[in-house]
């Protein structure tokens, strides 16, 4: 497997489609007014279809506004609208209208349809991006100046000799893997990107990242907390986000939500999901992959066949690209990993928090990330349709003995194209089982994982007896490692992990395959969780290493599980 | 349903003569055997396998024939030769085909050269289930597993029976129920494939168990204990491969266990018979007209309990019996002196 990562400051890709009216997203916005009635419309009938009666669809009714108000007896979020008590109530006042009308019809009433139609038309406005060229133009030059502006304040003592070199984010990051494949297949195909999800960054980066690669801007859910961030909110929208409101679990919501995706993709917008579906809370890999909206994919793609049968052409592909995004370094990592040791404690999970939806909260992490000289490595997997089928550079499935697969044939029955959902569930299990292999693939290992590896696994065998709450409450004295130890386990452990580097199973970073043994460490110790208040491991006076922080340590030792080198160390 | 112009079986043993008369009733069959012989036969006098072959059955050697015109297709060969006759008709199957297959067996992927006399041990991943070897090795998805009490020589005779279909797509069952559904034979579903698949396969073991008590003269109350305790080691053993079980406690599982149990027409329960008579496995194996799966079985299982440490004192006599020398008398002398504890503690 090549280790060959892309040094961005070198080499720059060209658009592949070098005119934005050619981009689907400009496409998309340019009817914007347009799309969003075909989503309120089409969401509107699939949330109607699910109903046999009025009385059915009443019940569902009451049941959304039930959930609705509850939600804003909690604390709003800076995002809600303004007016969102004033709409619910008047919602309620309708639906006891309706309710109250003796003699209730079979089908749904007039009034009972119009009441769907105004939350499908509030839910479709909120989630809606409103995606500007000239923004991303504007960003795409200012938002890395502006950072790189940050940078060059921040960086104090050498200010003077770096103020005339080229700083941008292009220096943080390093990408490889499947990009040329990317490439061909972004001009023809619509892409769906399929990142690991850590922290609130990911978007911002792989959105930025797709554009250093010369691929048209994606649309992506973000979570509707973060555009409390005016900042944040006016870019965002304007860069291709629609807003995702997890609080929101009703029924129309969810089907709203679903009709924008699918019909975003079916209209060739590219686009971002996050399968494992929040950021990971544990730090591992994700395997078990939520899906949620990667779902619509699989419709979509029903759809852009049965369109094609109709009007006579060849449908449109969607194919899917999974990527890891690996970090020495999440500043959320704290929180993220808090949450999962109560969750998994079986204490109460605290609902969805908006702890980033302070301007200076997030600016803050932003910050910190940029000036921090510790790398981000992306890595992009082998693009694959929808059923796990690789594909070539034209975009053509192609099975494990190098046959060609015609994709449509898995969306037929008795030899026509028939919709069964309970078949797409079952498909976009598979294809999260794909995209989990993909990951374990995909990973970069990096210094600071296979120190907090080793380090945690170190003292999970030498107190067996310890489940990992106690584990995490050791005192000082019992976290520390001798040298020598620590030593021949990370030896042993890089050893496999070169080993498997050459049978192509995982990736390493530059850094990791440059160095030898006691080098890798020192890289490591540096450079684990380098920006949080302590570091998580630090070699002590006499020499040996000390775990500062136990509860950062599991959560970057996570990144490695899964791999089976529990046997090795 | 997926049918076009016929429903395909693949192989004409007697189980799959018997099904592909059942589908008959209702729908026109390409029957695929390996051996001219048998196509030739069927032509000829209509008959295989001591069964009368329904005129609706048309037998051919070609896989390609099969795929082009069935859309809908049941493979019930012998799991050792499974994989072969698969690649030869892996190059004409797709997505839209829809397999299920009703073999009781395993398919093992070892490395180049090694056996499963020569590997030392042996674990889930190597072991993999036939909708696995065929979503493995075709582009086919769709995949079902058809499992139950069917002895073949009383379908043969339109006597009444069940199955199950199981697999994880509803839109496979219904198809493989429409096609074999009738006043005779009743058709349920279940969504835990590989459960039904476990189930399906361990059960050969009980089978030949069974027989050998039954050769021995033991009586009833002795199967019963045999079943009842033979069932929670088979749920053990299910349930360290990620099977659950409530498969083993269905038709897959006690209901095969009960027909193949006491039923000279199953090919396990007669292993297990002349094995009690005195007659060695090689001999067994060379006079038997069809492969008894459980042989194979029982070696496997043996090495996945070893592997995953699951404790299998019925399954383990039962290997010292067939591979390792000891009488069957001596293996059950043995298992009424082990000190069993507690009665049901695999739920």
């Amino acid at each position: 497997m090549s280790n060959n990562f892309h040094d961005n400051t070198q080499k720059k890709y060209p658009y592949i489609l070098p005119n934005p009216e050619d981009w689907p997203i400009v496409k998309m916005s340019q009817r914007r007014y347009e799309f969003i009635k075909e989503v309120i419309d089409e969401g509107f009938n699939k949330c109607l279809s699910k109903f046999n009666t009025h009385d059915e669809l009443v019940e569902e009714i009451a049941r959304a506004v039930y959930q609705e108000r509850i939600r804003l007896t909690q604390k709003p979020w800076k995002a809600d609208a303004p007016d969102e008590k004033e709409y619910w109530s008047t919602v309620k006042s309708e639906l006891i209208k309706i309710t109250s009308q003796p003699n209730p019809p079979k089908e749904p009433s007039k009034e009972s349809k119009a009441l769907l139609y105004s939350m499908v038309s509030r839910y479709t406005n909120e989630i809606a991006g409103n995606f500007d060229p000239n923004i991303h133009d504007f960003a795409k030059v200012m938002v890395p100046f502006g950072f790189s502006r940050l940078l060059k304040t921040s960086v104090g003592k050498n200010f003077r000799e770096r103020i005339d070199k080229q700083f941008s984010i292009q220096d943080r990051v390093k990408m490889v893997g499947e990009i040329d494949s990317l490439r061909a297949l972004g001009k023809d195909n619509t892409l769906v990107m399929v990142p690991t999800h850590s922290s609130n960054l990911d978007s911002m980066l792989v959105g930025w990242a797709i554009h250093d690669i010369g691929i048209p801007p994606f649309i992506y859910g973000a979570g509707l907390n973060l555009f409390g961030i005016r900042i944040l909110a006016y870019f965002m929208s304007r860069l291709g986000a629609y807003k995702v409101d997890r609080r929101k679990k009703n029924t129309f919501y969810l089907e709203t939500l679903k009709t924008y995706s699918n019909l975003a993709l079916q209209s060739g917008c590219h686009s971002i999901f996050f399968p494992g579906g929040t950021r990971s809370r544990s730090g591992a890999l994700e395997s078990r992959l939520k899906l949620g909206l990667l779902g619509t994919s699989m419709d979509a793609q029903y759809e852009n066949f049965v369109t094609a049968e109709k009007e006579g052409t060849v449908a449109k592909k969607i194919i899917v690209c999974p990527s890891v995004i690996n970090y020495h370094f999440v500043l959320e990592a704290p929180e993220l990993i808090r949450d999962y040791l109560q969750e998994t404690g079986k204490e109460q999970y605290l609902g969805e928090n908006d702890k980033y939806s302070t301007s200076f909260k997030l600016l803050r992490l932003i910050f910190k990330l940029l000036t921090q000289s510790s790398k981000i490595y992306i890595s992009y997997g082998k693009p694959m349709d929808l059923f796990g089928n690789l594909v070539d550079d034209y975009g053509n499935s192609v099975d494990k003995h190098g046959n060609e697969v015609d994709i449509k044939k898995y969306f037929m029955l008795d030899g026509e194209l028939k919709y069964d959902q309970q078949r797409h569930e079952e498909y976009v299990k598979m294809l999260g089982e794909n995209i989990a292999h993909s990951y374990k693939e995909n990973c970069v290992v990096m210094s600071s994982n296979i120190v907090a590896f080793v380090a945690f696994r170190i003292l999970i065998k030498r107190y067996k007896k310890l489940d990992l709450y106690a584990l995490m409450l050791l005192p000082k004295e019992d976290r520390v490692i001798k040298y020598d130890e620590f030593k021949d386990a990370v030896a042993a452990l890089r050893a496999t992990i070169l080993e498997r580097n050459q049978q192509g199973k995982i990736r390493i970073a530059s850094h990791f395959a440059n160095r030898g043994t006691e080098p890798l460490i020192e890289h490591g110790l540096k450079h684990l969780g380098m920006y949080h208040d302590r570091l998580p491991l630090v070699k002590n006076a006499e020499g040996d290493i000390q775990v500062s922080e136990m509860k950062l340590l599991y959560f970057y030792h996570n990144r490695l599980t899964g791999f089976g080198f529990e046997a090795v160390v | 349903m997926n049918t076009k112009e016929y429903i395909g079986v693949i192989g004409a043993g007697s189980f799959g003569t018997a099904l592909a008369n059942l589908i008959a009733e209702n729908h026109d069959v390409l029957l695929f055997a390996r051996r001219q012989e048998i196509v030739d036969e069927i032509i000829s006098q209509r008959t295989n396998m001591g069964q009368i072959v329904h005129e609706r059955v048309h037998p051919t050697i070609s896989p390609e024939e099969v795929a082009t015109n069935c859309r809908l297709i049941f493979p019930t060969i012998p799991s050792a030769v499974f994989y072969e006759v698969l690649l030869r008709f892996a190059p004409h199957l797709s997505p839209e085909h829809i397999l299920i297959h009703g073999i009781k067996g395993f398919y093992f992927d070892l490395p180049e050269g090694a056996s499963l006399d020569t590997i030392k041990t042996l674990s889930r991943k190597q072991v993999l289930t036939m909708s696995e070897l065929i979503m493995k090795e075709t582009t086919v998805v769709r995949v079902g597993c058809i499992s139950g009490p069917n002895l073949a020589a009383e379908l043969a005779n339109h006597l009444p029976a069940g199955t199950v279909i199981a697999s994880h797509f509803d839109e496979v069952i219904k198809v493989g129920e429409q096609a074999l559904r009738s006043q005779r034979f009743q058709v349920f579903g279940s969504h835990d494939l590989h459960g039904v698949e476990f189930a399906g396969t361990l059960k050969n073991i009980i089978a030949i168990a069974s027989g050998a008590l039954t050769g021995l003269n033991l009586g009833e109350n002795a199967r019963a204990l045999l079943i009842a305790k033979g069932l929670g080691e088979l749920i053990r053993v299910g349930r360290a491969m990620g099977a659950e079980p409530q498969s083993f406690l269905g038709l897959a599982g006690i209901g095969d266990i009960i027909a193949t149990a006491s039923s000279t027409h199953s090919r396990n329960f007669m292993v297990g018979n002349r094995l009690a008579k005195g007659e060695k496995l090689s001999e067994i194996i060379a006079t038997s007209v069809e492969v008894a799966e459980g042989i194979q079985t029982v070696k496997i299982v043996k090495m996945l309990a070893d592997h995953y440490k699951v404790r299998i004192p019925i399954i383990t006599m039962l290997h010292r019996a067939m591979f390792e020398d000891m009488s069957v008398e001596k293996g059950l002398e043995y298992l009424m002196k082990y000190p069993f504890l507690q009665d049901v503690d695999f739920i």
